[in-house]
C-alpha cells in the first residue's frame, strides 16, 4: 500500500457512499407517489440511477420522495444543488428526457428549460 | 441492476440495539427484500452505536436521512413495501426525517439530540460498516498515517499532539502530547503503545461503541503514536465483557494486515508496527495503568507504586505509552485538520469535544458527544430531555464510581477537567448518571462504596479495610442505626483513603461519600436523626401500612408477602405484623387498589 493507492481505494469507495454525503452537489430526487409510478416513475429513477453510475458521476445523489401534488405533471423530478434552496422541477419525464437532463443538467449545468415546470404561469 | 443500490439502509450494531433484537430486524429486511425481489435495490449495513439507544432498534436509511426508531419485526414489511418500493416513509416510525418536516417540527425536542452534538470520535460510529476497511478509507481513513509517514517525523507529530491541547479522556486528563514526549524521550531499543480498553466504570460504554463502530481509528491512532514515540508493537488490553467489540476489532486487525497498515514496511516507509489484543477478565483495578501493564505481562491485575511511570519503566520494563480508546480517536483527526481545528473547539484549558453516556432518570440514555465547555444543564436537558415521568431533578453522578454527584445549582457550569474537580466530580470516563427526587443520596454512595470495596484488589491497607469502613458506617446510617458523629469519622476517615491509597481506586473511591455529604448533609442528617429515607428509598427506614378503609380485602397482598407477615380474611381488612416485617414492598407493588400507603 502506498499514498497513491490509498488515494484511488478512497476514490472507489466515495461514489459507493455519495447516498450518505451531505457534500453532493446535486440531488436527482424523483417523486414516487401513487400517481408517479403510475405514469412510469420507477423507469425513470432507474434510468437516472444507471445513467449517474455508468458515466461515473461522483456527486450526485439519486433519490425517491412521495406525493409532491402536481399530479398532472407525473412523473415529477426535482433536481436540487448544493447552494440552492429552490429545486428546478421537471415534469413528464420519461426514461429518454432523464438522460437528457443527466447529460445537460448534471453534466453541463444547463437547466432543460424543455421540460421544466413554472409556477404561477 | 448492477453498481450503486438506490437505498443505503444502516442498522445500528450497537450492543444496546443488538440486545433489543436489531438483528432479527436486518434478517426480517433481507426476508422482505429477497420476497419483493429488491435486494439488488437496497444495501442493508450494520453499523457501530449510533448513540440514541433509548430509541433502539433504530435504522436510517439513505439518501433521504430518514431516521426509524422502535423498530419491531413486523414494522419491517409496512417499511420495505410502502418507503423502500414506494418512496413514503413510514411517519409513525420516524425520528427524524429530511422529507418529513412535520414531524422533524413536531419532535423537535427529541431532534435536539442530534443538532447539539458536535462528532469527531464518533463522527463514523453509526455512519460506515465497521467490518469493512474500504468504507473506513472513503471517510478519509488510514490518510493520517500515510501522511505523517511520508512527511512527518516524529518530533513534528509530538509537537503536533502538544499543540492541540489534546488531554487523556480515560479521566486523569493528563496532556497526551507530554506523555508521548516522555516516551519519545526515553532510550531503549524496544518501546510499545498500549490502548486501554478497560472500560470498567459502570454506566460508561463510550469506549466499547467506538471499538465496535469504527475500530480502524483506534489501530490508525495507535499507529501514529507508534511512530512519534519509535515504538513497533502494539497491545489493545479490553475487558472479556466486550465480546463484540472484540470480534470487531480482530476482524480490523486482520483486514488492517490484509492492506499493509499494519506489519512490515508500512506505507513502502520502512516502518513496522502490529498490534495485538489482550483480554482482561473485568476487574475494575486493571483500569489502572500499572495494574493493566502487569495483567498484560500475564501477571496479577494489582498496581505498584509510581514512579517510575510507564512512559520510562513499563510494560516488561519498558518505555510504554498508555492512551485510552477516545484519545487515540482523537489522533487521526487532530492530523488531518491540524492542531489549530482541534483547539478551537473547547474551553481555555480542556480542547476537543468529550463523548458522555447518558443514564439513569433521563429521557434520551445512549451516546453523546458535545464540545468541552458544554453546561451539564445543556447535556441533560437539551440533549438528555430531561427527566421522565415530571419527577423532579435531584443529582447528576459525573466519573462513575471514582467521581462525585452535582446538584441542580451547579448545572450552569462549563464541563471541563478543572470545573468538575472543583466541584468534586471528576470527567473520569464521562459517564453521566442522572438521578431523580427518588433517589436516596446516602444509599447511593452505599452502592457506589459497595462496588469499589470489592473491586479492590487488596494490595494497600487504606484501600482494602479503609473501604470496608466506610461501607460498614454507611450501611449503618441506611439502616437507621447511625449516629451523628458518624458524619465527622466518614469524613476524616475519607480523607486518609484519599490521601494514603496506593493507585487511582483507593485515591478517588471516597469521592461519592464526600461529594454527597458536601451537598446532601441534610439527607445523611435525617437518616440519623429523623430515621427517615426522603426518598423512600432505604428499607429499614420506610413502613408499609394497609388503609382499612380501601382495602377491598382482595388477600392478593397477603399470598404475594415473602414472609407471611399479611393476614386477613374476606370482608375484613387485611393487616400488615410490622415486627415481622422486612419492607420489601411487594404488597405495594401488587396492590391492584392502590390501598398501601409507603412512608
Amino acid at each position: 500500500m502506498n499514498l497513491d493507492e490509498l488515494r484511488k481505494l478512497r476514490e472507489k469507495g466515495q461514489r459507493e457512499m455519495m447516498q450518505r454525503s451531505d457534500k453532493a452537489q446535486y440531488r436527482i430526487v424523483v417523486g414516487m407517489g401513487t400517481s408517479g409510478i403510475a405514469a412510469g416513475a420507477r423507469e425513470v429513477l432507474r434510468t437516472f440511477i444507471e445513467e449517474v453510475n455508468s458515466r461515473n458521476i461522483k456527486d450526485v445523489v439519486v433519490m425517491q420522495t412521495g406525493e409532491k401534488g402536481y399530479s398532472s405533471k407525473e412523473p415529477v423530478v426535482e433536481v436540487f444543488t448544493h447552494e440552492e434552496k429552490e429545486p428546478v422541477v421537471y415534469g413528464n419525464i420519461n426514461p429518454e428526457k432523464a438522460q437528457r437532463i443527466v447529460t445537460e443538467h448534471i453534466v453541463g449545468g444547463v437547466i432543460v428549460e424543455d421540460y421544466q415546470v413554472i409556477f404561477g404561469d | 441492476m448492477a453498481g450503486v443500490p438506490k437505498l443505503d439502509v444502516l442498522i445500528c450494531g450497537g450492543a444496546s440495539c443488538i440486545s433489543n433484537h436489531s438483528h432479527d430486524i436486518k434478517d426480517k429486511i433481507h426476508e422482505e427484500l429477497k420476497k419483493k425481489g429488491i435486494e439488488d435495490d437496497v444495501r442493508v449495513i450494520e453499523t457501530g452505536c449510533m448513540g440514541p439507544c433509548e430509541l433502539g432498534p433504530v435504522m436510517l436509511v439513505y439518501p433521504d436521512k430518514v431516521f426509524y426508531q422502535r423498530l419491531k419485526p413486523e414494522d419491517i414489511g409496512n417499511i420495505v413495501e410502502n418507503h423502500f418500493i414506494k418512496g413514503r416513509p413510514v411517519a409513525e416510525k420516524v425520528l427524524v426525517s429530511e422529507t418529513t418536516r412535520a414531524i422533524i417540527e413536531k419532535e423537535q425536542e427529541d431532534a435536539d439530540f442530534f443538532k447539539k452534538q458536535t462528532k469527531i470520535v464518533l463522527s463514523n460510529c453509526g455512519r460506515i460498516d465497521p467490518e469493512n476497511i474500504e468504507e473506513y478509507i472513503t471517510e478519509n481513513g488510514y490518510a493520517a498515517i500515510g501522511q505523517i509517514l511520508t512527511s512527518s517525523n516524529p518530533d513534528d507529530v509530538v509537537e503536533t499532539i502538544k499543540k492541540s491541547g489534546l488531554r487523556g479522556r480515560g479521566g486523569g486528563g493528563f496532556p497526551t502530547g507530554r506523555k508521548w514526549e516522555f516516551v519519545k524521550n526515553a532510550e531503549n531499543d524496544q518501546k510499545y503503545v498500549v490502548c486501554n480498553a478497560d472500560e470498567g466504570d459502570p454506566g460508561a460504554f463510550m469506549d466499547r461503541s467506538v471499538l465496535e463502530g469504527d475500530p480502524h481509528c483506534i489501530i490508525e491512532g495507535m499507529s501514529i503514536a507508534a511512530y512519534a514515540v519509535g515504538a513497533n508493537k502494539g497491545y489493545v488490553y479490553i475487558r472479556a465483557e466486550y465480546p463484540l467489540a472484540i470480534t470487531r476489532l480482530e476482524h480490523a486487525l486482520e483486514q488492517a494486515r490484509e492492506y499493509g497498515f499494519l506489519g512490515e514496511n508500512i506505507f513502502e516507509t520502512g516502518f513496522s508496527f502490529d498490534i495485538e489484543i489482550r483480554i482482561g477478565a473485568g476487574a475494575f483495578v486493571c483500569g489502572e495503568e500499572t495494574a493493566l501493564i502487569s495483567s498484560i505481562e500475564g501477571g496479577r491485575g494489582n498496581p505498584r507504586p509510581r514512579p517510575p511511570f510507564p512512559a520510562i519503566s513499563g510494560l516488561w520494563g519498558k518505555p510504554t505509552l498508555l492512551n485510552n480508546v477516545e484519545t487515540y480517536a482523537n489522533i487521526r483527526h487532530i492530523i488531518l485538520n491540524g492542531w489549530e481545528w482541534f483547539s478551537s473547539i473547547g474551553t481555555e484549558t480542556s480542547k476537543g469535544t468529550k463523548v458522555f453516556a447518558l443514564s439513569g432518570k433521563i429521557k434520551n440514555t445512549g451516546l453523546i458527544e458535545v464540545p468541552m465547555g458544554t453546561t451539564l444543564r445543556e447535556l441533560i436537558f437539551d440533549i438528555g430531555g430531561g427527566v421522565p415521568d415530571g419527577k423532579k431533578f435531584k443529582a447528576v453522578q459525573l466519573g462513575g464510581p471514582s467521581g462525585g454527584c452535582v446538584p441542580e445549582e451547579y448545572l450552569d457550569t462549563p464541563i471541563d477537567y478543572e470545573t468538575l474537580i472543583e466541584l468534586g466530580a471528576m470527567m473520569g470516563s464521562g459517564g453521566v448518571i442522572v438521578m431523580d427526587e427518588d433517589t436516596c443520596m446516602v444509599n447511593t454512595a452505599r452502592f457506589f462504596l459497595d462496588f469499589t470495596k470489592s473491586e479492590s484488589c487488596g494490595k494497600c491497607v487504606p484501600c482494602r479495610v479503609g473501604l470496608v469502613k466506610l461501607y460498614d458506617m454507611l450501611d449503618k446510617i441506611v439502616k437507621g442505626n447511625g449516629e451523628l458523629e458518624d458524619l465527622e469519622k466518614l469524613e476524616s476517615l475519607c480523607h486518609s483513603v484519599k490521601k494514603t491509597s496506593l493507585c487511582g481506586l483507593g485515591q478517588t473511591a471516597p469521592n461519592p461519600v464526600l461529594s454527597t455529604l458536601k451537598y446532601f448533609k441534610d439527607e445523611y442528617v435525617e437518616h440519623i436523626q429523623d430515621h427517615k429515607c426522603r426518598a423512600k428509598v432505604c428499607a429499614d427506614l420506610v413502613t408499609y401500612t394497609i388503609i382499612p378503609e380501601a382495602c377491598r380485602s382482595c388477600g392478593i397482598c397477603a399470598k404475594n408477602c415473602p414472609v407471611d407477615c399479611i393476614t386477613g380474611s374476606k370482608g375484613v381488612p387485611y393487616v400488615i405484623n410490622q415486627d415481622v416485617c422486612i419492607s420489601c414492598g411487594t404488597c405495594y407493588d401488587v396492590c391492584p387498589f392502590d390501598s398501601i400507603i409507603k412512608e
